[in-house]
């Protein structure tokens, strides 16, 4: 079959500009081809090169004492002691979410599961941090259902438990929701695959599902703005196979074990291309491919579809020849496809063939390596404190029971009951308030895991959004008794040509690196996603955390929940910073003014406080969006009891100031407490006492009941 | 006592399920491969986990009845044999005809992932033992096909011959009759859509789960 001939409308649909067309014809001193067109537009184009973000990303710390592998393989890994280690990354799907809800959250949760067990991890846990547009846009409840079944579909028959994760409703998603999905898993450390090839001549394997036309071009797609014709890129949107996954982990990790692997890549974002060129680039060796034994479900498929294919559920591999036998009959076993596809070469080529025809000969260390790299202008903007600023008159407990009436501060259970949160018989914290838990068979070590970012806050002040994310994700896994090891950042942002954009990016990616070098939380993987806007609008800066904390000693841990007669401390300073808090998005249309200002010093001793006083306290629950109001609330729903707090004003009730928590214990425990607590210099006070049947916010209250009706149903009732 | 899971491609709750069973046992939970055609001598209470058989393709339950290890389990049945099948493996169980009645599509069309709590219908078995009659218990489920369905007939005979195990408190799928749990007629095989292997251990947030392993364990030792 001929190929088309090379113009300028089809080099532009590939997503490439003038200088990037320009700088291929430098390096081949030729025309490409059409296949070689979309390898290059496959590896060239934002999703997959970083070329916007690369300068910023490189500015991220990175290492760390347990740090086993860093960003740049295909999750991050963490030593957790004991010869073990945590394999983790979080990865958006937005893109595909939007165009077609469904497969394309079930694909990225298949994503980024792969992600964890092409290193020789099963995964543990999930997560997702899920953003829409306001509810009343036509198109957000359809786009909630089909994202929430997709990551339930694939995520329940994979058999993997999704213990945590955040969703919120704003109206700069209207156009563009995230879903990001978060995986850990476990490896021993001794038994960690990478994709870097080594040896020459060695066998390149094809494993798992069978390659079709789903997914041609995704990455390409997932690199550039919607407009009003999306419903044509649906063909772009992969179909996920939960069973073949499940399938395809149980032999990925048999084989592993049989020593045949030498390295291993997923077959994710660009497919074929993507993962050979990477494997070749890390082991710097070339590869060759002979697409005519690639395994096939559609009939007539050219090389350059089956080079840009997104099919789901595949892996390639570098095998040792010697146990090619042994290899194939765990493939065998498990009713998968197994085929060896080509090999390594010592020259530096990307060779590629098919009919006995070469389809494309590219240079295969500048595929990777001479990618172009763009330093985008960029300004800084941030929105000033105001002066005069009007603190809204209406009562304390009315005020709570408006915030728990809006979907993005109710209770989110109709979102995690459609998620298995037990498979694997190890959660000892699900989902509902704060970091889950998981404990780490065999031992009595567990592993907390949350996601968090405040879109309003990045918005308004970018620096202190991105330094805030990190340091609440931290209170999260400090309140459940966890020590912060490391995260992974996911940065969803809009359109980087635009130098507010980029200034977005740019300042939330310096406030993120402060807060992890101050905490020492290392980002150890990543994702970044750009131009999420439709029609030039942007949506909120969203660069999620995903973070995961040690616990050492299960028998050590904060278990909750706070017990009748249990009087409640407030750690940290009394707040009242009420700008871009959650009351105001809620009871008034003011959106301007400054965050709160995160100081990571009282953040890091408010921690440790926490993490040294455990013994003493019955429960914990740090404080985010709605202050102590939203947070003592949440603490009685998980008491099933009621909450007495101490008369006060509206900013100390709703007031959003950082670095602190509530915690919960007996009386006699209490004064042990804020003893310790005067003696290290904490800020702690006894501000109210659990039991009963009321909220009570000073002198104002309503039946706890009525409130947890409340809460528990105002997502599904703006759903329905 | 020696209990065995049997594997099939897509169970997810297999290791769980093994792990269960040897808590109490104190030995290796044996592991059968669904290409397999016998079950090994000695065992003496076979485990079908949940999961998603075959992906719960053409309808849950099915494809994995056709596997050649579900022919040597019926007549392991009708040998007299112990089955627990829990979720997926009581549908497998209804899909062999083992155990009557079959599991649709939950009523609210969705994935249910929760505790619920259960009523205990008939604590004479080796299962329930451990358990007083109409005993509230609390247990997991997490299905998407937990809605019993079988004629009035069939449900009848169940009352009748005391072969419902378990009832829902506050049935969350549409089964009928708010039926849990199924026993066939002789006792000896329990199909049920709750998940006792989730519910073990106190830091999982309860133990009802491990008293239907106490049970067995001590019935059949």
């Amino acid at each position: 079959m001929s190929e088309p001939a090379i113009s300028e409308e089809l080099i532009a649909a590939h997503g490439l500009n003038k200088d990037e067309y320009q700088r291929i014809l430098n390096l081949l001193h030729r025309t490409p081809t059409f296949t070689e067109l979309g390898i290059f537009s496959a590896m060239w184009n934002e999703h997959c090169s970083y070329k916007s973000s690369k300068k910023w990303l490189r500015t991220l710390p990175t290492t760390g004492k347990n740090v086993i592998c860093g960003p740049g393989e295909n999750a991050g890994i963490v030593d957790i002691g004991d010869g073990q280690a945590v394999v983790f990354k979080m990865e958006s799907h937005n893109h595909p979410s939007f165009i077609e809800p469904y497969q394309g959250a079930a694909t990225g949760m298949g994503g980024i599961l792969r992600d964890v067990f092409t290193m020789g991890a099963r995964p543990i846990a999930a997560m997702n941090s899920l953003s829409f547009g306001e509810l009343s846009h036509p198109k957000t409840k359809s786009l909630v259902s089909g994202v929430v079944e997709g990551i339930g579909g694939y995520g329940n028959s994979f058999g993997v438990p999704t213990i945590g994760g955040e969703l919120r409703f704003d109206k700069s998603y209207n156009g563009n929701c995230l879903v990001n999905a978060f995986a850990a898993g476990l490896v021993k450390t001794d038994k960690i695959f990478y994709s870097a090839a080594s040896g020459i001549g060695m066998p390149v394997v094809y494993l798992g599902a069978k390659t079709g036309r789903d997914g041609v071009g995704g990455a390409t797609m997932a690199s550039a703005e919607f407009d009003d014709n999306i419903e044509e890129k649906r063909p772009t949107v992969q179909v996920g196979d939960p069973f073949t996954e499940k399938c395809l982990m149980e032999a990925t990790l048999e084989l592993m074990d049989t020593g045949a692997v030498i390295s291993i890549q997923d077959m994710g974002a660009a497919g074929l291309t993507c993962s050979a060129v990477e494997m070749g680039d890390k082991g710097n060796l070339g590869i060759e491919l002979n697409l005519d034994n690639v395994p096939i479900r559609e009939e007539n498929m050219t090389a350059y579809e089956m080079m840009l294919s997104e099919s789901q559920e595949r892996m390639l591999m570098v095998l040792d020849p010697e146990l090619e036998k042994e290899a194939k009959e765990v493939f065998k076993k498990w009713d998968l496809d197994f085929a060896i596809v080509g090999k390594t070469i010592e020259e530096d080529k990307f060779e590629v063939w098919k009919d006995g025809e070469i389809k494309a000969s590219l240079p295969l260390k500048a595929l990777s390596g001479t990618a172009p790299e763009y330093d985008r202008p960029y300004i800084t903007k941030t929105s000033k404190k105001l002066k005069n600023f009007e603190v809204p008159r209406i009562d304390a407990i009315s005020a709570l029971k408006r915030l728990l009436q809006n979907p993005n501060f109710g209770s989110k259970s109709w979102v995690y009951q459609q998620y298995d949160h037990m498979v694997m018989a190890d959660t000892i914290r699900r989902p509902g308030t704060g970091a889950g838990i998981v404990r780490i068979h065999k031992t009595s070590k567990a592993l907390a895991f949350t996601s968090h970012v405040n879109p309003r806050y990045c918005q308004a002040d970018p620096f202190e959004g991105g330094k805030q994310a990190v340091a609440e994700a931290y209170r999260n896994l400090v309140s459940v008794g966890a020590k912060p090891l490391a995260a992974t950042d996911n940065l969803n942002f809009g359109n980087p040509e635009k130098p507010e954009i980029m200034g977005q990016f740019v300042n939330c990616i310096r406030g993120i690196s402060e807060a992890c070098k101050y905490l020492n939380v290392p980002i150890v993987s990543g994702n970044v996603s750009l131009y999420n806007e439709t029609d030039g609008e942007p949506i909120q800066p969203t660069p999620t955390i995903g973070a995961v904390g040690l616990i050492e000693d299960l028998g050590n841990m904060i278990e909750g929940p706070a017990q009748p007669n249990d009087v409640l401390i407030l750690i940290g300073e009394q707040g009242n910073h009420l700008q871009q808090s959650a009351i105001m998005s809620v009871i008034s249309n003011n959106s301007n003014g400054q965050p709160p200002i995160t100081d990571l010093e009282k953040e890091k001793r408010n921690g440790e406080f926490i993490l040294n006083s455990i013994s003493f306290m019955s429960s914990c629950k740090d404080l985010g969006q709605g202050g102590i109001a939203l947070g003592a609330f949440k603490m009685a729903i998980e008491a099933d009891i009621g909450v007495s707090i101490e008369e006060k004003d509206i900013p100390w009730y709703f007031g959003e100031d950082q670095g602190r928590y509530l915690v919960t214990s007996t009386t006699s425990n209490a004064l042990i407490l804020l003893e310790e607590a005067r003696n290290t210099n904490i800020d702690a006070r006894i501000i109210g006492s659990f039991g009963g049947k009321l909220i009570k916010l000073g002198k104002s209250f309503l039946q706890y009941d009525e409130l947890k009706m409340i809460y528990s149903k105002s997502l599904e009732l703006a759903l329905e | 006592m020696k209990a065995a899971v049997i594997v099939f491609p897509g169970s997810n709750c297999d290791r769980d399920l093994a792990i269960a069973f040897e808590k109490v046992t104190g030995t290796k939970t044996k592991l059968i491969w669904h290409k397999d055609a016998n079950i090994p001598n000695g065992i003496d209470i076979i485990g079908i986990p949940g999961g998603f058989s075959f992906g719960d393709y053409l309808r849950v339950g099915a494809i994995a009845a056709q596997s050649p290890i579900c022919k040597a389990l019926v007549d392991y049945v009708n040998s007299g044999g112990y089955v627990l099948g829990i979720c997926n493996g009581f549908q497998i169980l209804t899909e062999t005809n083992i155990l009557p009645g079959t599991l649709m599509r939950n009523q609210g069309l969705k994935y249910i992932c929760s505790e619920i709590e259960l009523l205990v219908e008939n604590n004479n078995t080796a299962f329930t033992h451990g358990f007083q009659n109409k005993q509230n218990i609390k247990l997991p489920i997490a299905h998407h096909d937990g809605n019993y369905f079988a004629d009035n007939e069939t449900v009848k005979s169940l009352n009748d011959k005391n072969c419902i195990a378990f009832k829902y408190t506050k049935n969350p799928n549409g089964s009928v009759d708010d039926i849990a749990g199924v026993l066939s007629q002789n006792k000896r095989v329990l199909g049920m859509m709750p998940h006792p292997e989730r519910l073990n251990d106190q830091s999982l947030g309860g133990t009802d789960g491990g008293l239907i392993f106490g049970a067995i364990e001590s019935m059949l030792s």
